[in-house]
C-alpha cells in the first residue's frame, strides 16, 4: 500500500516526475551504453590480438600497420618483400609466422590471401565445404555467409582494392570452397584465399592493363614496376620470385624476440615490427579520455536529476504537510512517513534506471548496425556487464535516497498537531 | 455503573510555557456525544489534540477503552490511534493522488493491515457517496468532502470519534446533515463524540456541553 501510494504519488505530479525520470534515463543511458561499448569493444581488440606478439609489415605508423592486418580497419601502410619476410619468418626466435596479402575486396569484405594457420589462429573450422587448396578457391567468414548468402560452390569477381566499388576483376573468379564457423573475431567477415591466388589475379590484372594505376599502397603488385614490364615471363604459374606481401603476424617462443625484434627489423630491413598488445593500449589510452569525460558528463546530469528530484519533493512537502498530517492522524507511523518519501524517490530511480538501460541498449543497436556497416564490427546490446551495470544501479539507488534524505527527514519529524491547528 | 469510554482528568497544557491551559475533566459514555465550546484562543483545539494523542499533555491522564493513551510510546500511540480514535478536521485533508474510496480503505489499511474495501463501500453508500467513490477528492464539493471524512473516520469502528469544527465552512443544509450523520453513526457504531467547535447550529441541537473558559 506505501508502494502503491508512492507510485500514485509521483504519477499525481506527472510534470515533475517526468523531468527527473528524463534526466535519469539520459544519464543511465549514457553510461550503461559506455559501459557496453567500452567492455564489449576492448574485449573485441583483445581476442584479436591473441596469437600476435609483432606485426611484421612496411614501414609507416605502427598503429595504422596493427588496425589494417589484424583488424582489417584501416588501409595497409604499404608491402613488402616476400622474399626478405621470409627470411625472418625463418628467424629462430619465431614459432609461427603467418602471411597476409591484400588485394580486392567483395562487395566491401576484405579478401586476404594467407595461410591455413591463419584460421587456426582464430580457432576457427570449417564448418561447410573445404579448406582453400588450388588458387582461386576461398573461404568465406561466416558473418559474409550469412550476410550475402553464399553457399559453397558459389562465384564471384573481386573488386580492386578495399572499396567495394573498386574495378572488378573479371579475368579470375574466385570459387568458394569452403564456409568458416563463427569465431566472433575478425575472420567471421573476411573471405580467405592463398596468397598465390593474391598474386594471380593481380598478375593477370597488370597484364591486362596497358596502362596500369601504381601507388596505391597495400595493394598487390608485381615487384617490377613498368619499366620492368616488358621482362615478364608470361607464365601461368606464379612463382614467390620478387612477390610482395602486406605483413606477417608473428608469434615468438620466448620474449625475447619481443624485447629485441623491433630494434633488429628496424636496424636491418626496410620494414617494421609493431606490437599490437602496445598500439592497442595506447589506442584505448587515447580513447579512454574520451570516454572518461562522457562518464563524467553522464554522472553530472545524474547528479542534476538527483537535485530534480530533491526540489520536486522539497517544494511539494509544503502542499504535502497536510496529507503527511492526515496519514499520522489515520495511524502511519513517522517511520511509515520516512519511507513513504524515500520509495517515492528511489522508485523515480529505479524507473529511470530501467528506461536508461534500455535506451543505452537502443542506441548501441544503432551503432552497432553502422559500425556494421563501415568497419565489419557488431556490438551485441542484449549483453550485461553485470558489476559495472550493478555499481551504475546502486549509484542510481543512492541518488534517490540522497536526494529524498531531507525532505524524508522533514516528513518524519512533521509536528501532526501543528500543522492540523494551523490549517 | 458502566465504564465510560473516555475519562480524563486534571489536564493541563502549556505552550512555551507561556501559554497555559487547565482542562476541566471529561467523562463520556459510547453513544453519547458532548459538545465543547469557547472563544477563540480557550484551548478547543488544543484539548481535541490532546485527547487524540497528537499532542502529549504536561500533566493529567487520558484513559480511552481501558488505555492510558500517555502512557503508549510514539509508535503504540500512531498504532492506537490509527484503530480507537477517528478524527474528521474543519478542512478535509486527504490522499491527493488517491480516489475517494481508496482514502478511506487506506485508512483502514494503516490502522490495521487490512484493506476493508467492502467496509469502506457500504460505509460510503450509507454516506450517500455511492457514485464519488472512484473520483479524486479535489472533484467533490465541501461537504461531500466531510462525509468521506466521516466515512475514513468510522471506517475503523473507533472508540473516540473527535470533530473539529466540522460544520463552519458548510451551508445550513451540509452542516444539518453532517450533524445528523455525526451522531447516527458514532451510535450506530458505538463510539463516544466530543465535537469541537463554536457553530450556532450545532450548540442547538446538542445539549451535552462544556464551555472552555
Amino acid at each position: 500500500m506505501i508502494v502503491k501510494l508512492a507510485w500514485k504519488n509521483i504519477w499525481f505530479k506527472p510534470l515533475n516526475t517526468i523531468l527527473s525520470i528524463i534526466l535519469l534515463t539520459a544519464s543511465v543511458a549514457i553510461i550503461s551504453l559506455l559501459i557496453l561499448l567500452q567492455e564489449q569493444f576492448e574485449k573485441q581488440f583483445s581476442s584479436n590480438i591473441d596469437g600476435v606478439d609483432v606485426v611484421l609489415g612496411a614501414q609507416g605508423s605502427p598503429l595504422q600497420l596493427i588496425l589494417s592486418s589484424v583488424y582489417q580497419v584501416d588501409a595497409p601502410t604499404g608491402n613488402i618483400s616476400y622474399d626478405e619476410a621470409k627470411t625472418w619468418m625463418k628467424h629462430p626466435f619465431v614459432k609461427s609466422a603467418i602471411p597476409l596479402a591484400f588485394g580486392d575486396n567483395y562487395r566491401g569484405f576484405k579478401i586476404v590471401g594467407t595461410t591455413p594457420d591463419y584460421l587456426e589462429k582464430y580457432g576457427a573450422t570449417v564448418s561447410e565445404g573445404k579448406l582453400f587448396q588450388k588458387d582461386f578457391e576461398v573461404i568465406i567468414g561466416s558473418e559474409i555467409a550469412k550476410k550475402l548468402n553464399i553457399k559453397v560452390g558459389d562465384k564471384f569477381f573481386g573488386s580492386h582494392g578495399d572499396a567495394a566499388e573498386g574495378e572488378v576483376h573479371e579475368e579470375f573468379a574466385y570459387h568458394v570452397s569452403g564456409i568458416a564457423g563463427p569465431t566472433g573475431k575478425v575472420i567471421d567477415n573476411l573471405i580467405l584465399c592463398n596468397i598465390p591466388s593474391v598474386w594471380a589475379m593481380h598478375d593477370a590484372h597488370e597484364h591486362a592493363e596497358e596502362n596500369p594505376e601504381h601507388g596505391e599502397e597495400g595493394h598487390i603488385h608485381f615487384e617490377g614496376d613498368e619499366h620492368e614490364h616488358h621482362d615478364h615471363d608470361h607464365q601461368a604459374e606464379t612463382s614467390e620470385q620478387g612477390k610482395e606481401i602486406t605483413a606477417v603476424l608473428i608469434k615468438f617462443r620466448n620474449k625475447m624476440g619481443f624485447v629485441t625484434w623491433p630494434r633488429l627489423i628496424a636496424q636491418n630491413t626496410k620494414m617494421q615490427a609493431a606490437s599490437p598488445a602496445i598500439e592497442i593500449n595506447r589506442l584505448f589510452s587515447l580513447f579512454g579520455i574520451g570516454l572518461q569525460a562522457l562518464q563524467y558528463l553522464a554522472y553530472g546530469i545524474m547528479l542534476i536529476s538527483g537535485i530534480s528530484i530533491f526540489i520536486a519533493l522539497y517544494t511539494t512537502l509544503k502542499e504535502r504537510k497536510y496529507e503527511f498530517a492526515l496519514l499520522r492522524v489515520s495511524g502511519a507511523s513517522r517511520l511509515q512517513l520516512l519511507n513513504l518519501v524515500l520509495f517515492e524517490s528511489i522508485l523515480l530511480c529505479v524507473v529511470g534506471f530501467i528506461f536508461g538501460t534500455i535506451v543505452g541498449r537502443v542506441a548501441l543497436l544503432l551503432i552497432s548496425s553502422s559500425t556494421d556497416q563501415e568497419y565489419k564490427m557488431t556490438f551485441n546490446p542484449f549483453a550485461f556487464v553485470w558489476e559495472k551495470e550493478g555499481i551504475l544501479f546502486l549509484a542510481a539507488i543512492f541518488v534517490g535516497l540522497l536526494a529524498a534524505a531531507i525532505p524524508a527527514v522533514k516528513a518524519y519529524r512533521l509536528n501532526i498537531s501543528k500543522t492540523l491547528a494551523n490549517a | 455503573m458502566t465504564l465510560s469510554m473516555i475519562q480524563t482528568k486534571n489536564l493541563a497544557f502549556s505552550y512555551s510555557g507561556k501559554v497555559n491551559f487547565n482542562f476541566p475533566d471529561i467523562s463520556l459514555e459510547s453513544g453519547q456525544v458532548l459538545l465543547i465550546t469557547g472563544g477563540s484562543g480557550k484551548g478547543k483545539t488544543t484539548l481535541l489534540h490532546l485527547l487524540g494523542g497528537l499532542l502529549k499533555a504536561q500533566s493529567g491522564s487520558i484513559r480511552i477503552g481501558d488505555t492510558n493513551i500517555e502512557s503508549l510510546s510514539d509508535k503504540n500511540l500512531d498504532k492506537f490511534r490509527g484503530k480507537n480514535i477517528g478524527l474528521i478536521l474543519q478542512q478535509s485533508h486527504f490522499v491527493e493522488a488517491f480516489s475517494v474510496l481508496e482514502n478511506v480503505v487506506l485508512s483502514s489499511w494503516l490502522a490495521t493491515g487490512q484493506k476493508a474495501e467492502e467496509k469502506a463501500t457500504s460505509l460510503l453508500t450509507e454516506l450517500g457517496l455511492a457514485d464519488q467513490m472512484t473520483k479524486l477528492t479535489s472533484r467533490l464539493s465541501i461537504g461531500q468532502q466531510q462525509r468521506v471524512s466521516i466515512a475514513r473516520a468510522l471506517i475503523n469502528e473507533p472508540q473516540l470519534l473527535l470533530a473539529d469544527e466540522p460544520t463552519s465552512s458548510l451551508d445550513d443544509e451540509n452542516a444539518f446533515k453532517v450533524a445528523d450523520l455525526l451522531s447516527k453513526l458514532s451510535k450506530e457504531y458505538g463510539a463516544a463524540l466530543i465535537i469541537v467547535t463554536h457553530d450556532q447550529r450545532l450548540k442547538d441541537r446538542f445539549s451535552n456541553q462544556i464551555t472552555l473558559l
